[in-house]
């Protein structure tokens, strides 16, 4: 299939379910909630090593955030319902808790919610205080410099997590600035997050490794060094660079919806290919067909 | 058009019509409405003897007439909402745990004693010891919201246990009496004795008040908490201003009588 210069492999991304949550970040200052957020979601790239996976969503105007601070959104993935309390209490506590001026709350409307503020409250050592407002139950915890904020009740929900795209092009430079292109324009969805370092992936992976300790091993059809070595490859003889976006949802339209967008940018910046990652269809329930996703694709 | 319950005339001594509320009278025929059992002082009557009827809805209920005399209008309230189209007598919204109930107009003493959720909402003043405790019991308000867009009297929020009690006008002498939690916000001035023998718990002053020297000063900050609830009490209507919104207060922790963790915060000039 072409999009315009772009070759599309018809293919389908293969997505998993995975819990996910979102954590509104406020603070006296754009920067100092940005600060917040970028900690709560660093080193959470993929589950494999990470435990989870997260990113920012958005800045928010004060406007809309609940207490009428500039603040930001983000999103928070794990693999079941319990780590990812768990890694909320974890990340929340050690990076918004200790983050200068800050204020965190539950940003996401579902009927399932986990323990969040009411595990770090204990942190107060039996100086905090709760307040209840509206049916939302919120603990003050003293610090040195003045009071922590937090939400006791986080909303979680299940999502879709792995929607992906995979870019290819002649040198890196070119598949870089069309996957640049892809990833800016996927942080324009609602509801989704690239996990990885600037929303792009240079090492997507495989199942498994021929090493027994490893879950995951380098996706060597892919890698265009070993396009020589390997029984089959999937790199065409003018690519020299690959690169992968990958996407977490709260919905699987969401992440389709990213996969489009971004899909129509990359083709728009030049990508000599686009292709998606999938297992065969073995593992993930949710297959999201490049054919049909965008308007202009033809045979 | 809501149900609507019109007063005929005050009744000369005080009548108690516990129940009347729109989630007790939903689905109930206009027959059996007045039928419903008050008391005239010592003597039992029925409603109708003493309200016209009109009108129907289930969610919606409207009362009529010069009721300062009718005590407990909407008590026990769980649902729905139940509009006072002028003054209201004492005990108006006692034990309420739900729905939304509106007083155009002045209640008496004791609104909202006992109180576990809801809102309770009067456009005009109200007597003492709104969001108090029943008789014999040692907590008052255990939830919900009281909104008094006028003023309110002495011992506003006696044993206060949890819920938010806002005040626009004067609030009377020792608001907060004995308060275990919860917050009080007294956006007008605020009597003497503010927080005597309060546990834990937050008073709000926004103007200066003389404290109890058993109140300690703590700091001056901008409590985050309090720009929620400020937030949302603008949202509902009351008049706060960006200045209280995003202003320092005088954290004042008391009583050192108790437990020294409840606090007055007041907002500095």
């Amino acid at each position: 299939m072409r999009l315009g210069d772009t070759e599309v492999v018809d293919t389908f991304a293969e997505a998993f379910p995975m819990w996910g949550a979102r954590i509104v970040i406020t603070a006296e200052s754009p920067a100092w909630a940005h600060e917040a957020a970028r900690s709560l979601t660093g080193f959470a790239t993929s589950v494999i090593g990470c435990k989870c996976e997260a990113g920012i969503e958005r800045e928010l105007d004060p406007a809309e955030t609940p207490d009428g601070r500039p603040g930001a959104s983000a999103l928070l993935f794990a693999n079941d319902r319990d780590g990812l309390a768990k890694r909320l209490v974890e990340r929340v506590g050690q990076s918004v808790l200790t983050c200068p001026t800050t204020a965190c709350f539950n940003g996401l409307e579902a009927p399932d919610s986990v323990d969040v503020g009411g595990q770090l409250r204990f942190f107060g050592d039996g100086y905090q205080a709760s307040k209840v407002l509206d049916g939302r139950r919120y603990w003050r915890v003293p610090v040195m410099e003045g009071e922590f904020l937090v939400e006791e009740r986080f909303a979680v929900a299940e999502g879709v997590a792995g929607g992906n795209i995979i870019i290819l092009g002649p040198e890196v430079a070119d598949a870089l600035r069309a996957t640049e292109a892809a990833a800016a324009a996927m942080r324009s969805v609602p509801d989704v997050i690239l996990p990885f370092p600037g929303g792009i992936a240079r090492s997507g992976s495989k199942v498994g490794s021929r090493y027994s300790s490893l879950m995951a091993s380098t996706n060597e059809a892919l890698c265009p060094t070993l396009r020589a070595q390997v029984p089959h490859t999937d790199v065409p003889p003018d690519v020299g660079s690959v690169f992968e976006i990958v996407i977490d949802g709260l919905t699987f339209k969401a992440v389709r919806d990213a996969m489009a967008v971004g899909l129509e940018a990359a083709a728009e910046a030049g990508a000599g290919q686009v292709t998606a990652g999938n297992y065969g269809g073995n593992l993930g329930p949710h297959h999201i067909e490049l054919r049909g996703l965008v308007p202009g694709l033809v045979d | 058009m809501p149900l609507t319950l019109t007063l005929r005339e005050p009744p000369t001594v005080p009548l108690e019509t516990e129940g009347l509320s729109p989630d007790r009278l939903a689905g109930r025929r206009r027959g059996e409405v007045e039928a419903l059992t008050v008391w005239h002082g010592n003597r039992r009557a029925q409603l109708g003897d003493f309200f016209t009827v009109s009108g129907n809805g289930d969610e919606e209920l409207r009362l009529e007439g010069d009721l300062r005399r009718v005590k407990f209008l909407g008590a026990g309230m769980s649902d729905g909402r139940l509009t006072v189209a002028g003054a209201a007598g004492m005990h108006t919204g006692a034990d309420m745990s739900g729905g939304e109930l509106v007083v155009e107009g002045d209640v008496g003493d004791y609104a909202g004693t006992g109180m576990r959720g809801g809102r309770l909402v009067v456009r005009g003043s109200a007597g003492q010891q709104v969001g108090g405790a029943q008789p014999g019991e040692r907590a008052g308000m255990r939830g919900g919201e009281i909104l008094v867009h006028g003023d309110a009297g002495d011992q506003l929020g006696a044993g206060l246990r949890r819920g938010l009690i806002a005040v626009a006008g004067r609030v009377g002498g020792s608001a907060g009496l004995r308060m275990l939690a919860g917050t009080i916000v007294a956006l007008g001035e605020l009597g003497g004795r503010p927080g005597a023998a309060m546990r834990r718990g937050t008073i709000v002053a926004m103007s200066p008040v003389t404290l109890l020297p058993t109140f300690a000063f703590a700091c001056s900050y901008r409590p985050p908490f309090l720009r929620l609830y400020l937030r949302r009490l603008r949202a509902l209507g009351l008049p706060l201003t960006d200045d209280q919104i995003e202003g320092r207060y005088a954290c004042w922790s008391g009583d050192g009588l108790e437990l020294r963790r409840g606090e007055i915060l007041m907002l500095e000039p």
